[in-house]
């Protein structure tokens, strides 16, 4: 969880949990049908993209509601790492949360391109050049590398 | 010298701080996963229930048989648990907790990103997601960056048509989507005084609009009273002098009804140069203007005459609605042809009760107008209570009158 790759799928700013994953799909314990809809009121060209991608958003990603699903259908769907300049805070707690990496970090995005990021050495790169990150706090750290908050707490129990 | 998030946490800013959460609470839409999440953390254990509230909110009565079924598994675990639980009709989360539970300096947390809302009391009060909230109901903690604050300070007071809505649309304006990120917002100056207790909650609920952990006010002899009025005791907080990132400025003087057009809440318009927009439907309620005060503006308004388009109103919680029917505005409301939907969040989230039709337009007095949030295809405009009584009755946006 702590390292990876992934080919980039570039987004723009202010992209909100509604948009991510729609409130009338809310309501269900299976989450195969928030994949199913991850992405559908923004761009319907963005779900088969999602497999083995990094999202790179312009800033304040995940804005709005504190939906959880938002976070697990990107996960879900196969989604690496999301980077953003600036996360809205609940999506970023919910993210590492569910061990999905958010690294806060601005990098020029273009589509497709090989991202790997290091969040343990700090660092994401892109088109071979490297970018520093803002680092996550240790207990973030931590619970990032139990894969999420409930092995971090199956672990402790 | 600390900012009120540093004195209620215990740190400065920047801190990673440790805190027991006096109050959690979760909905319907998050607590199922809330509970989901908490059985896979293996325990199987409570902290303390009766620190925990669980509220039947978003989609109530439930809108088909697969929510139903949902809730029904959350409302057992509620009742065999012995969470607290506000079952349909009850109303919003934000709304009970500000009947008198959440008090001054406490450390509030709700799975839900409007539970800024209960900053208005002078607590901690900020969202997080289902996991997080799992933690808290096996731990009774949870973790907090000491937030950075920004003071907004208010001078002067409202006037003409302007409501605290259109000061809350004003400083998400000011302050843009993002602006408040991973900060606290303090209401301070001479102009806090002015506001009651409904006026501020209108304002710290927009809070998270900016990105914002949480509004606050100060308590002061006004949250005293309205508690008191609520059967609890407490002491105003005295602010001290401190450091803030940012100053934010606002005259209420100069506020003017404005519309937060579409898709964002932080572009602003005067209602003026809207008007004539035609409507499709008019909605008053959520946590950000559900309130007894604004069913006693709409209704004031509307009274004697007939609504030019379909109106949903929706109070915030059955102490709203019950207040609204022993003092008789409930009847204004539906003689002036308005729609009365049960206690809770109503179509806000595009659930039930009020979705709109592809191309559809609505003014709402909630706080989001995200693409589709309401409908696919629907387009949002949020407003005032007076602004959107006022467009109610002519069919279009139309500027409030002036009392």
């Amino acid at each position: 969880m702590m390292q990876g790759i992934g080919h980039a799928v570039c987004l723009g700013q202010d992209i909100d949990t509604d948009l991510v994953i729609a409130g009338r799909y809310l309501r269900t314990k299976d989450h195969s049908q928030w994949v199913a809809h991850v992405f559908e009121d923004l761009d319907t060209s963005i779900a088969p993209r999602l497999k083995g991608a990094v999202i790179v958003a312009g800033k304040n990603f995940g804005c709005g509601s504190s939906r959880e699903q938002a976070a697990i259908a990107l996960r879900e769907a196969g989604v690496v790492a999301v980077i953003a300049p600036t996360f809205a805070r609940i999506f970023f707690r919910n993210a590492i949360n569910i061990g999905l990496p958010a690294i806060e970090c601005n990098i020029t995005c273009t589509e497709g391109q090989k991202i790997r990021f290091n969040l343990a050495d700090g660092w994401v790169e892109a088109e071979g050049k490297q970018y520093p990150i803002r680092p996550l706090s240790p207990r973030m750290q931590e619970i990032l590398a139990a894969g999420g908050l409930v092995n971090y707490w199956k672990a402790r129990s | 010298m600390s900012t009120l998030s540093e004195r209620i946490l215990g740190a400065p800013h920047g801190n990673y701080v440790d805190r027991k959460v006096d109050r959690a609470y979760v909905c319907d839409g998050t607590g199922m996963l809330t509970l989901e999440t908490w059985k896979r953390m293996g325990a199987a254990r409570l902290s303390d229930a009766s620190r925990l509230h669980v509220f039947f909110d978003h989609i109530v009565p439930a809108n088909n048989s697969t929510t139903a079924t949902l809730q029904h598994e959350l409302r057992e675990f509620a009742c065999n648990s012995s969470l607290t639980l506000s079952d349909i009709g009850g109303g919003i989360c934000h709304q009970v907790m500000s009947e008198g539970i959440v008090l001054p300096g406490e450390v509030v947390v709700g799975a839900d990103s409007h539970s800024c809302t209960s900053g208005a009391f002078g607590a901690f009060s900020t969202g997080v997601g289902a996991t997080d909230m799992a933690a808290i109901w096996l731990t009774g903690e949870t973790w907090f960056r000491v937030p950075d604050s920004i003071a907004i300070h208010l001078s002067g007071s409202l006037r003409g048509g302007a409501e605290a809505k259109d000061l809350a649309l004003s400083y998400v304006n000011r302050l843009w989507m993002d602006g408040g990120t991973y900060c606290a917002l303090e209401f301070i100056g001479e102009g806090v005084k002015t506001l009651q207790m409904d006026e501020r909650l209108t304002l710290c609920n927009m809070a998270v609009e900016t990105g914002a952990k949480t509004g606050m006010f100060y308590a002061d002899d006004i949250t005293v009273q309205y508690l008191a009025a609520k059967g609890q005791t407490v002491r105003p907080q005295v602010p001290e002098t401190c450091t803030y990132i940012r100053n934010l400025e606002l005259d209420l003087g100069d506020i003017v009804p404005v519309v937060a057009v579409p898709h964002r809440v932080d572009t602003i318009k005067p209602v003026q140069d809207l008007a004539g927009l035609p409507l499709d439907q008019v909605f008053v309620g959520t946590c950000t203007n559900g309130r007894y005060s604004d069913l006693v503006r709409f209704a004031k308004i509307v009274k004697g005459r007939k609504v030019a388009v379909r109106t949903i109103i929706v109070p915030a919680s059955r102490q709203v609605l019950s207040e609204a029917v022993r003092t008789g505005i409930l009847a204004d409301l539906v003689d002036a042809g308005c729609t009365i939907g049960t206690p809770g969040c109503g179509p806000c989230l595009g659930a039930h009760m009020g979705v709109l039709g592809e191309g559809e337009v609505c003014l709402s007095t909630a706080n989001r107008n995200f693409r589709n949030r309401m409908g696919v295809g629907g387009e949002i405009y949020l407003s005032s209570v007076a602004t959107a009584a006022a467009s109610s009755l002519t069919g279009e946006i139309t500027e409030p009158e002036v009392a």
